[in-house]
């Protein structure tokens, strides 16, 4: 029997997604996960992991290039600074910083923006507009220049960084929070558990709660992604802990001044930043999808 | 119906820079760091120092200080910068240009390769390139403005040093400007070599700043285009005999672009923002780059002015995206 | 005897998805000039398949295993894409079921109505759109002009369904394909439309595949019919044979199961079970006779 088949590929709506998208299945998450476990490894036993002092200068052996390049000296993988200092050691240091303030900082703004979303979402009418006209006027700032202002003004440090990402991005929890928590407010077992007496912070906490915390993991991710960012930018501009502490954006700074005479003091902090970012945005994104059945595509 | 949300907007954003304005005074002058202390000789006394707190009226209480510096506000004068000695105003005036510049060129970078892409994307849909596209869309999607900057510095400076890495503008070329708009003007007066060096200094900054947008644009464009592509009324038109590009262009186009607009102007806010930083890695001289100055100089006015300048424009760009997802769709129009 | 416009030969086709179960069954009828021929059959008979296999619009997860559709003399489903594109618009048009989907919501009515006639007819944007309006006439609608800068939001569902008829029999096509053109209208004005068919059908002299689940519909504007059940053909002749004293007992029984409006004694009465297994049993011989391959489900 000879088949014949159409010429064209017609359009129709696709098919609903198969059931089983489990998140350890999909390679992308599972890779992005594991190179945060990675990094954490890194953070926690840096000093045994890495080969040289970050802090050590050696002024005899400024801007050597990584190895495999001409002029590359052993026992430095990744080259040195212009002060001498190990850039894979300083790399590596550079984690904890960088962790930490995802940590910290993202976790922070994550409950203090919940705090507030289940609040206006909840109770509703003067605490919801309160709110949400303080969450406009936070949104009519741009975040680099408002945390550049705020940690200018905190003094540097680990904590005014921690402070400002804080301060900054507790809208965008809020924001989802609040949503959410008016969402689940309307709905038939909140006015059910009302009319049997529970209290409302009862409601609040054991009923709606959650349901929201889904959404709320895969957000707290990608903040985590963008306070690294962010610490790096204030690293950068000079904003963040004291020079001495290796960090990457600290290490950018520097590599962008000597780009010329030492691309890879730039080049190494740039790719762990990039690393780090889209890892945490896979891993985020992923969680996303497979915990919110709408964002499925 | 369009009036009304244009003016629904506009009160909403006067409340909403009066709290900016308030939030910003305050957090001024209630955390420690003096200005005037950085400004000084080191063999001053404190006779000078007070002399100086006077002339910048930082010795009056907050409330007076407030009230001073809102009456300026409303007649257009913005106090004078502490470390530039010159009127808020004219730096902002003299410095906005090259901003505007930067920030339209990089929307429209974004909206041409972003656009295009997301074409591409739909013509080539259940074919190994689309998933191509999408494998490497979700990971530069997650790459902000501030490390896009500094590949490109890399790229540029090390690999292919082809291009410029700081400034605006050759300052040889500089002259017989009548406006601040260098890269609009000389294009316009036809001094197209001039243009050209301009645009050859702002290559970089423009890609730093658009491709995070244009990769949000692939996104949400492709799966609107793709869930317009399979309407019927598309279907109708295949039958009709047009092309795939025809049918993406004419009929699923105009269908998939309101969400993609309205999230395109959200984003846009945030490369305005992204200016502060791309400006500063090299060294154009925008608003953005004034503004890191000015806070690490703690030059209140001028901090001042910039959040205020930087509000409005958000403000602006907000009822902008709002008043163009209302035109475009005809029910609006048309009841 | 002249050759029929549309000659459908052992058109046979699966569905991937459904583990290659057969979807049409040797399927043979023909469409002579000036005729209107109307597709019987429930929902899943495979009568959207075949109007979707002569437009070549056959969607990805069906697959066509054998027959041949021929149309002035050539083959539709051997032809290129660009072929293919040549011949759909200018000889061969859809009236499509749901008027509410088929117009672009964000296009003028002109827009929709001339870009066609721009195409195939090689008409000027003026002569396109006195075309258009001419066309509205014949529609019999009453304001043509308005109804031109009109949206499709803006019009009720009978009259989109008359600009839909009005868009496919102005391009002077030889064959019109009419998907239940009525089936998503209300009962007053599914007269009016039928009427409609059948005086610029007879006017133009074009050949129609009516395609339809309604016995009653079929009868007043069709003159030969085709039934179809399961992807095979039962029975085929003149309207007036086939529902006036049909042969084959599926055909008796959805005419008993059709309620008349003259008749109101009579009940709907659901297929016999003997009729039912008798049909199974059809269609299980033909499957064995079909050839290795064909399972069914």
């Amino acid at each position: 029997m000879e088949h014949w088949s159409p010429t064209t590929i017609i359009d129709e709506s696709p098919p609903p997604p198969s059931v089983a998208v489990r998140l350890a299945r999909d390679p992308k998450v599972a890779c992005a996960g594991g190179f945060i476990l990675f990094l954490i490894v890194l953070a926690i036993a840096a000093p045994l992991i890495a080969p040289k002092d970050p802090l050590a200068q050696d002024l005899l052996m400024t801007t050597v290039p990584p190895a495999g390049f001409a002029d590359a000296a052993p026992g430095f993988l990744l080259g040195t600074d212009g002060l001498g200092r190990d850039v894979l050691s300083r790399v590596i240091f550079g984690t904890r910083v960088s962790l930490t303030v995802a940590f910290v900082a993202a976790g922070l703004a994550c409950l203090i923006g919940s705090l507030l979303g289940l609040l206006a979402g909840f109770f509703g009418h003067f605490v919801d507009t309160l709110i949400s006209r303080l969450v406009d006027i936070w949104m009519a700032f741009p975040p680099v220049l408002l945390s550049i202002l705020l940690v200018a003004l905190l003094g540097t440090g680990l904590h005014s960084v921690i402070i400002a990402i804080v301060v900054i991005d507790w809208t965008r929890f809020c924001r989802v929070v609040r949503t959410e928590t008016m969402g689940q407010a309307q709905m038939d077992y909140v006015v059910a558990a009302r009319t049997i007496g529970f209290a409302r912070p009862a409601i609040l906490f054991r009923e709606i709660l959650p349901n929201v915390v889904p959404v709320l993991i895969a957000l707290l991710t990608l903040e985590m992604g963008i306070a690294v960012v962010v610490e790096a930018i204030l690293s950068f501009v000079g904003l963040s802990v004291s020079s001495d502490t290796p960090t990457w954006g600290g290490m950018v700074a520097e590599g962008r001044q000597i780009v010329h005479e030492a691309w890879w003091v730039l080049a190494a902090p740039l790719v762990a930043l990039f690393a780090t970012v889209v890892a945490f945005n896979q891993l985020g994104d992923g969680l996303a999808r497979s915990l919110d059945p709408v964002l499925r595509r | 119906m369009l009036l009304a949300i244009v003016v629904n907007r506009l009160a909403m954003a006067l409340v909403t820079l009066a709290g900016v304005a308030v939030v910003v005074f305050v957090l001024l002058r209630v955390v420690p760091g003096d200005p005037v202390a950085m400004m000084i000789s080191p063999g001053a006394g404190p006779a000078d120092i007070a002399a100086l707190k006077a002339h910048y009226g930082l010795d009056t209480p907050l409330l007076t200080q407030f009230w001073i510096w809102i009456r300026g506000v409303v007649t257009g004068d913005f106090g004078t910068s502490i470390t530039l000695h010159v009127y808020v105003t004219d730096v902002l005036a003299s410095r906005l240009p090259a901003t505007i510049e930067l920030a339209l060129l990089a929307l429209i970078v974004a909206v041409i390769v972003g656009g295009g892409i997301a074409i591409a994307g739909t013509l080539m849909r259940r074919t190994p390139g689309e998933a191509a596209i999408d494998g490497l869309n979700s990971i530069l999607l997650a790459v902000p403005d501030f490390i896009w900057a500094l590949a490109l510095v890399l790229i540029f400076a090390v690999a292919l040093p082809i291009l410029p890495l700081t400034g605006r503008i050759d300052p040889a070329l500089a002259q017989g400007f009548a406006t601040r708009f260098y890269l609009a003007e000389s294009i316009l007066t036809g001094r197209f070599a001039v243009a050209a060096n301009i645009a050859s200094h702002m290559i970089m900054p423009t890609l730093a700043l658009a491709l995070p947008l244009a990769a949000v644009i692939v996104r949400l464009l492709k799966q609107s285009l793709k869930e317009a592509m399979t309407q019927d009324y598309v279907l109708l038109a295949r039958i009709k005999g047009f092309r795939e590009l025809h049918l993406v262009l004419h009929e699923a186009l105009r269908n998939a672009v309101g969400p993609t607009l309205a999230l395109t102007g959200v984003q846009f806010t945030f490369l305005v923002g992204g200016t502060v930083i791309v400006e500063r890695i090299f060294a154009y001289p925008g608003i953005g780059n004034l503004a890191i100055d000015a806070v690490i100089n703690r030059d209140f006015p001028l901090i001042q002015g910039l959040v205020l300048l930087f509000g409005l424009i958000f403000i602006l760009i907000n009822i902008g995206v709002d008043l163009s997802v209302a035109a475009l769709n005809p029910r609006l129009r048309h009841g | 005897m002249t050759a029929p416009r549309l000659s459908i030969e052992a058109l046979s086709a699966i569905s991937l998805r459904d583990g290659d179960r057969p979807i049409l069954r040797r399927v043979t009828l023909a469409v002579g000039t000036g005729e209107v021929h109307g597709l019987v059959g429930e929902s899943g008979a495979g009568k959207s398949t075949i109007a979707k296999a002569v437009l070549g619009i056959i969607p990805s997860q069906v697959k066509v295993t054998g027959g041949r559709i021929d149309f002035e003399g050539r083959d539709l489903l051997a032809l290129s894409a660009a072929a293919s594109r040549d011949v759909l618009g200018r000889d061969i048009a859809l009236v499509p079921q749901d008027p509410s989907t088929a117009l672009n919501p964000s296009r003028r009515i002109d827009a929709q109505m001339t870009d066609g006639l721009r195409l195939k007819r090689g008409l000027s944007m003026k002569d396109a759109r006195l075309r258009a309006r001419a066309l509205l006439e014949e529609v019999q609608i009453r304001d043509p002009d308005r109804v031109l800068v009109s949206y499709p939001h803006q019009l009720s569902g009978g009259m989109r369904q008359r600009v839909l008829i009005a868009a496919a029999f102005g391009l002077e096509p030889k064959l019109v394909i009419a998907d239940e053109p009525t089936t998503a209208l209300d009962v007053t004005v599914q007269k009016q439309i039928l009427r409609l068919i059948r005086s610029l059908q007879e006017r133009h002299g074009t050949s129609v595949l009516f395609v339809s689940h309604d016995l009653g519909v079929v009868a007043k504007i069709c003159d030969r019919v085709t039934v179809l059940y399961m992807g095979k053909v039962v029975e085929q002749g003149a309207t007036a044979d086939v529902l006036g004293a049909p042969h084959h007992a599926y055909t008796k029984a959805l005419l008993a199961a059709n309620p008349r409006y003259d008749r109101p004694d009579t009940g709907l009465e659901p297929t016999p079970p003997d009729v039912i297994a008798a049909l199974r049993a059809e269609i299980a011989a033909f499957d064995a006779n079909a050839g290795t391959g064909a399972r069914h489900g």
